[in-house]
């Protein structure tokens, strides 16, 4: 395809796309009377809905339905697929390695952006400062994921080619060998995950900062008058007073870790004990084919998510109430 | 130095009466002030560093960047542009043309979805029908289902109407997974503004349409901004969807694709590899210091949902 033509097919779906919304909204225009409400409410909100329900709703069921199917979503196997996810040897090691994701990032992310957060709020570098940490989130994960193997890169000890990745070089420098660390099961593990908090701690210094702006300086006042100061201040006051956003930027980034798929990609593939469950939903239905495997992982990804979800409602619903 | 000078400005300042009753700022203090300081900056350097090494290493000549870290530069400084010359028009597979499909994919997978959204949002917030409710906590709901819960199936819709290996298939998949967030974010604001406006207009004679398109998008606009920044960085930035509707074919595949496929290649080449990864990144991150605040604004927003 020469580049002509596909500004050809994107002039095509512009003119589709726009006189389909045209006919929308003259049908919506159409509509008199007692009438009027009904006929503009489901003129607007059509194409959106049929859209999930093509692009979303149906196909979501139907993975459900899949995860219970074979290989080839040609015969029932009841919950085989559920079954060979938590016992076989390979895959439990899958399960670990999600479950490490996902107790470690947000834990050292938030606090990284909180410390962070502190520390630089209202120095005279606060805007810069706050940028440097925040930079990497407009970073593609396949970006940083090369940034950091470049960080991770390994070169046997041999003359003239010296070290190229920055920790193996300070390794060298205080006196000890060059390691492969990408190899070093399960080690590399923490390395991959190092990607992922470097990129979610901007997020979570943004939203905790504000939070922090956000804290009435009477009640700081008046803990002051009480004597309360420094640090303890900080664990007495601010901490409580901030607690809806933590739990918030801890469930944002719980929810962003369970589906990341780049990183692990990008740096392993996958390989070397360090596969998670996104990337091994991949892995199964596009490279392997089983689709009911495939299947069977995403389901395992939705049903993680959904109690991270509902903790984070009722934590809503607490501070509302 | 860097100790002095903060704790100067928060001294100094004009707002010392806010700077001593912040809460950080007290928190600061408890903190030991030189230490604070130094462990501000050690993140900040920790952030910062590999990216500029990866970055310096893009101007390096090839035998350079193979056999010496990138911070011998200081002591050999060699600079070049033959490494961004090679990887954006040299080979069979050249980065412009990646560079390409990304802009094309990005343009109507930021679009549409917002039009859409808007439009759904409108209906959700400013007209009754039946069900309406309903369906909005329906969509709400929708947030939660990650997209590998979609993707097989769509594939086969997909593959099932020829579209398959085109940019339609990337542009409607990136417009439907954005929709649960978009109409969820752009409702909340829509329901903000007043409701003496929308009756005003309605005395004057004005219908939905009017309202919308006279009242509604101008006013959204600072809304609509943030959700676009959002979702541009997010297509830009997308794998997972480009590898499964889009292929590694140099047709339709972004600047992602190829890059992950240079990375995972034997004996990574390093003098491509960085000028490529930088070639993909300056894109988003001009849009994003651009846009920075857009795109806070969301982020904030955005945070308060599940």
């Amino acid at each position: 395809m020469t580049l002509l033509d596909k500004l050809l097919q994107l002039l095509v779906a512009v003119a589709v796309f726009a006189a389909v919304m045209g006919v929308v909204l003259l049908v919506a225009n159409r509509a008199r009377g007692r009438r009027t409400d009904l006929v503009s409410g489901i003129a607007f909100t059509a194409p959106a809905l049929l859209l999930l329900l093509i692009g979303l709703l149906y196909p979501a069921t139907r993975t459900v339905v899949q995860s219970f199917l074979d290989a080839r979503s040609a015969g029932f196997v009841g919950l085989d697929n559920y079954i060979r996810i938590f016992t076989q040897p390979d895959l439990v090691v899958v399960l670990r390695n999600t479950l490490l994701w996902v107790v470690i990032t947000p834990i050292l992310s938030t606090a990284i952006g909180l410390v962070y957060a502190v520390l630089v709020d209202r120095t005279r570098f606060e805007a810069f400062a706050k940028a440097l940490i925040f930079l990497p989130m407009a970073i593609s994960f396949v970006g940083a994921a090369i940034i950091w193997k470049f960080v991770y890169e390994y070169r046997p000890n041999q003359q003239n080619i010296q070290q190229i990745g920055l920790l193996n070089q300070f390794i060298v420098w205080l006196g000890f060998e060059p390691m492969n660390f990408i190899l070093a099961t399960p080690w590399n593990n923490l390395l991959l995950i190092v990607v992922m908090i470097w990129i979610q701690a901007g997020f979570a210094m943004t939203v905790l900062s504000a939070a922090i702006k956000a804290i009435p300086s009477d009640i700081i006042e008046a803990a002051r008058l009480d004597g309360v100061g420094g640090l303890r201040l900080f664990f007495y006051i601010t901490l409580p007073s901030i607690r809806p956003a933590v739990v918030v930027v801890v469930t944002a980034i719980s929810i962003a870790v369970l589906k990341v798929f780049d990183i692990v990609r990008t740096m392993t593939g996958g390989q070397f004990g360090t596969s998670v469950v996104a990337n091994e939903f991949y892995v199964q239905s596009f490279r392997l084919s089983d689709l009911g495997m495939g299947s069977a992982l995403a389901m395992i990804l939705f049903i993680l998510v959904v109690p991270i979800v509902v903790y984070n409602v009722r934590q809503m619903r607490k501070v509302d109430a | 130095m860097t100790v002095l000078s903060t704790e100067d400005t928060a001294a100094a300042g004009s707002d010392i009466v806010a700077a001593a009753t912040s809460p950080s700022a007290a928190a600061k203090k408890g903190l030991t002030s030189p230490w604070a300081s130094i462990a501000a900056l050690v993140i900040a350097v920790l952030w910062t560093l590999p990216t500029f090494g990866l970055f310096l290493s893009s101007f390096r000549p090839e035998r350079d960047v193979q056999r010496t870290g990138w911070w011998t530069f200081f002591t050999n400084p060699n600079i070049t542009f033959d490494n961004y010359a090679e990887v954006l028009f040299g080979g069979n597979q050249p980065l412009i043309d990646f560079f390409a499909n990304s802009i094309l994919i990005t343009i109507p997978a930021v679009a549409i979805p917002i039009i859409l959204a808007t439009m759904a949002a409108y209906g959700f917030a400013w007209t009754k029908f039946p069900m309406r409710d309903t369906l909005f906590v329906a969509i709400f709901a929708l947030q939660i289902v990650p997209l590998q819960v979609a993707l097989l199936p769509l594939l086969e819709i997909f593959v099932g109407t020829g579209l398959n290996g085109t940019f339609w298939t990337v542009w409607i998949a990136h417009s439907t997974f954005a929709l649960p967030l978009a109409i969820f974010l752009l409702h909340n604001s829509m329901r903000e503004i007043p409701a003496e406006l929308v009756e005003a207009a309605r005395v004057d004679g004005a219908g939905h349409v009017r309202i919308f398109t006279t009242i509604m998008v101008p006013l959204m606009k600072p809304a609509i901004a943030a959700f676009a920044v959002f979702q541009f960085l997010w297509v830009w930035n997308d794998l997972l969807v480009a590898l499964v509707f889009a292929g590694g074919t140099l047709d339709v595949a972004p600047l992602t694709v190829r890059l992950a496929n240079l990375a995972g290649e034997r004996g990574s080449n390093w003098y491509l590899l960085a000028p490529g990864a930088f070639v993909a990144i300056v894109v988003p991150l001009v849009v994003f210091l651009a846009l920075q605040r857009y795109f806070v604004r969301g982020l904030l927003a955005g945070s308060v949902k599940g």
